[in-house]
């Protein structure tokens, strides 16, 4: 039997085959071209400029492009113990010369002076020597550069130079970990007095932990209430839910600023209560305590509804056939209801946990000194220092973080089982 | 939630226990809301009860702050609603018609790379805020739209078109597609079938999506910190600028018109999804 008997063709003559394939090519590109504007849109309003923030966060080409002819005569520079040679000194001149021309030499110094403190002073100094026309080009000009200034004459600052040339760089990175490039190459840690970032992300993760943790103890009890009573009431007690969820985050953090203020209502209550003396009322607002309360109550509801929507499954025939097979009352909810729950804690808790880890608003409000995150940080430098390649870097550093939170919760509950209301 | 008569004494206190915790629970979710009714009616300008509140003194209370919010000289607050809205609706309109196509593209069977794309397309919800707004911020600065209302309006759009997608997407998941192959196969071209069969019947995820895009942007404030000039200031800016600076009544007075709002809005969603699970025959 030859293969052309075997292929059915449809009615014009074309083989099945090829028709179903057209057909389902047909269908496929249909599928891709609704999807297209809105991916298109996304790329590249958001998914591109992510990129630019990696690339703003390790670019370190100015000073590449501005002393080319000093890196390029530094590649013969070997012995690093030394001073540079006149061929180097020479190259650095000219650069140097150019960027005076172009109104450019500010930023050069500024930069340097990161690099190596007291920079900014001495390439000064180099600029009124040219401006003033006192360096004779015919002569020597390794002599008459290190005559400016005796720092000219200490290799570190060469040395300082010549660890600008790569044009990518990872400095940020090390300095959001309070580490950085010595001058040998190595990575080095600041000074322990001077490492505020490690606290930060420590503290963020804590309060992102121990946030998780209260809404859990919390949302656990009233999820499982909303989904054992009958509807009547539990539609009617779901808006004690629904209300904090559709409410302005800054509605709700204003009022928190209320209650939690030295005057104000839970203060008023613990003095009523005798807690605490009327003289001496606790600072519950711009410290941790603050931070903590209002941010469980802020994501309390992003809690329950995932908790919610799986405890409604569960049918409680299943408790009454633990009891009935002899179990106390808590060992059918530990052996029976909890194990079923725990695919809504996953999500529940995973849910709390990226939001609180990125949380910005409320901190910023209600946190004060010891309250604050590390978004907190990303923004000060975004809007006060402008130093936008360190705020990209520590904002990818957290986005890496949560993007390992969300995979383990794609693989844990998958993300199109997220429910909303 | 009665117990059974036979139920042991230590079940019941254990019983008692759970629903002190649950109502403890619900008192902290909903109580703050209430404090800030009352206190925007207040005569004087302190953020606590007066005595004269304390007792019930009608002098005691006025609309003083009210008055300040809409007639008040100084008072960005007008601008700031008219913006507010023109870019919530902008953005709300916007995010429902990219997201409705896409959530339509996805759940076609044939889609490839679904994983991928869902992921992608609903990026912006799981990156933190503040990433978001320097991401954006970046590429608005760069195409000339930083301190626009078009450019808030397509930050807002991005930050609100997850929502509409998923929930488009999950009304489409009960969706019978044999109802759209009835109308190809009476001769309804697509776009056709999609106006008088599939737009209906996924009406209300489309407009739950769209009205959670709507307070997304409505109540969205930290990318808006980055975009926003003097001009395009929106009613969380104003709210974040007065928090930081100096908690004023006239706040309490706008927080207690956005509270009745998100009522409003809560209803309009639970009636929506009712209505949504009832068309698509889901009983409970």
């Amino acid at each position: 039997m030859s293969s052309e008997t075997k292929q059915i063709l449809t009615t014009d003559g074309i083989p099945l085959e090829v028709s179903l394939k057209k057909a389902e090519k047909k269908n496929k590109i249909r599928a891709f071209l609704l999807v297209a504007p809105l991916l298109l849109f996304l790329i590249i309003t958001y998914i591109f400029p992510i990129g630019e923030m990696f690339m703003r966060s390790v670019d370190d080409r100015m000073v590449t492009n501005m002393l080319p002819k000093t890196f390029k005569a530094m590649e013969k520079w070997e012995n690093l113990e030394e001073l540079p040679s006149e061929e180097v000194y020479r190259a650095f001149y000219e650069d140097y010369k150019l960027l005076v021309e172009n109104q450019q030499h500010g930023k050069l110094g500024q930069r340097l002076n990161k690099e190596k403190n007291g920079f900014n002073t001495i390439t000064k100094k180099l600029f009124r020597q040219i401006k003033r026309k006192k360096i004779d080009e015919s002569a020597s000009l390794k002599e008459q550069i290190n005559k400016i200034h005796k720092r000219w004459r200490n290799v570190e600052f060469w040395q300082a130079i010549k660890r600008t040339a790569p044009p990518y760089t990872a400095a940020k990175y090390l300095k959001g970990v309070d580490m950085y490039l010595a001058a040998d190459g190595s990575i080095a840690q600041v000074d322990e007095d001077r490492r505020i970032h490690r606290i930060l992300w420590l503290r963020t993760l804590e309060i992102a932990f121990f946030v998780t943790l209260f809404c859990f103890f919390m949302g656990y009890p009233i999820a499982h209430l909303l989904a054992t009573l009958p509807m009547k009431y539990s539609n009617l007690l779901m808006i004690c839910v629904l209300l904090p969820f559709w409410t302005s985050l800054l509605v709700r953090t204003a009022s928190w600023m209320i209650l939690l203020q030295q005057q104000g209502i839970v203060n008023d209550f613990f003095v009523m209560i005798g807690l605490v003396a009327d003289d001496n009322r606790p600072e519950m607002m711009y410290n941790k305590v603050g931070t903590y309360v209002a941010m469980t109550q802020i994501l309390l509801p992003f809690m329950v509804l995932p908790l919610y929507s799986v405890m409604k499954t569960i049918s409680p025939s299943l408790m009454r056939a633990g009891k009935s097979l002899g179990g106390t009352p808590f060992v059918a909810f530990w052996k029976v209801y909890f194990p079923l729950t725990i695919p809504g804690i996953g999500a529940g808790c995973l849910l709390v946990f990226i939001l609180a880890i990125g949380y910005y608003i409320t901190p910023a409000l209600v946190g004060g000194a010891s309250g604050t995150l590390i978004s907190n940080q990303i923004a000060f430098h975004m809007k006060t220092t402008l130093d936008w390649s360190f705020a990209s870097a520590m904002g990818l550093m957290l986005l890496t973080g949560v993007l390992v939170i969300y995979w383990i919760y794609n693989k844990l509950v998958g993300v199109d089982n997220i429910k909303l209301g | 939630m009665a117990l059974p008569s036979y139920t042991e004494t230590r079940y019941r206190i254990w019983h008692y226990i759970y629903i002190a915790i649950c109502t403890f629970v619900f008192f902290f979710l909903i109580a703050p809301l209430f404090v800030i009714f009352p206190l925007s009616f207040n005569a004087e300008e302190f953020l606590v009860f007066s005595e004269g509140m304390k007792n019930l003194d009608p002098d005691a209370f006025s609309l003083r702050w009210y008055k300040d919010m809409v007639y008040g000289t100084k008072n960005p607050w007008g601008l700031a609603a008219k913006n507010s809205f023109i870019i919530a609706i902008f953005a709300t309109i916007g995010s429902i018609i990219l997201g409705t196509l896409a959530a339509l593209g996805l759940s076609s069977r044939h889609m490839p790379y679904k994983g991928l794309i869902m992921a992608t397309l609903i990026s912006p919800m799981i990156v933190p805020l503040i990433i978001s707004g320097v991401a954006i911020f970046f590429f608005m600065a760069k195409a000339g739209l930083a301190a626009t209302h078009t450019g808030i309006v397509l930050a807002h759009i991005i930050l609100g078109t997850p929502f509409v997608v998923i929930t488009v997407t999950a009304t489409l998941s009960g969706f019978d597609h044999s109802v759209t192959r009835a109308a190809a196969s009476l001769g309804s071209n697509p776009v056709n079938t999609f106006m008088k069969i599939t737009l209906p019947l996924i009406l209300p995820g489309v407009i739950s999506g769209g009205l959670f895009a709507f307070v997304t942007s409505f109540d969205e404030v930290v990318v808006v910190l980055f975009l926003a000039g003097l001009e395009n200031t929106t009613i969380p800016i104003q709210m974040w600028t007065g928090l930081r600076e100096q908690l004023s009544p006239t706040i309490l007075a706008v927080a207690t018109c956005l509270i009745l709002l998100s009522t409003l809005i809560l209803v309009s969603a639970e009636l929506l999804r009712r209505r949504s699970e009832r068309l698509r025959g889901i009983n409970r």
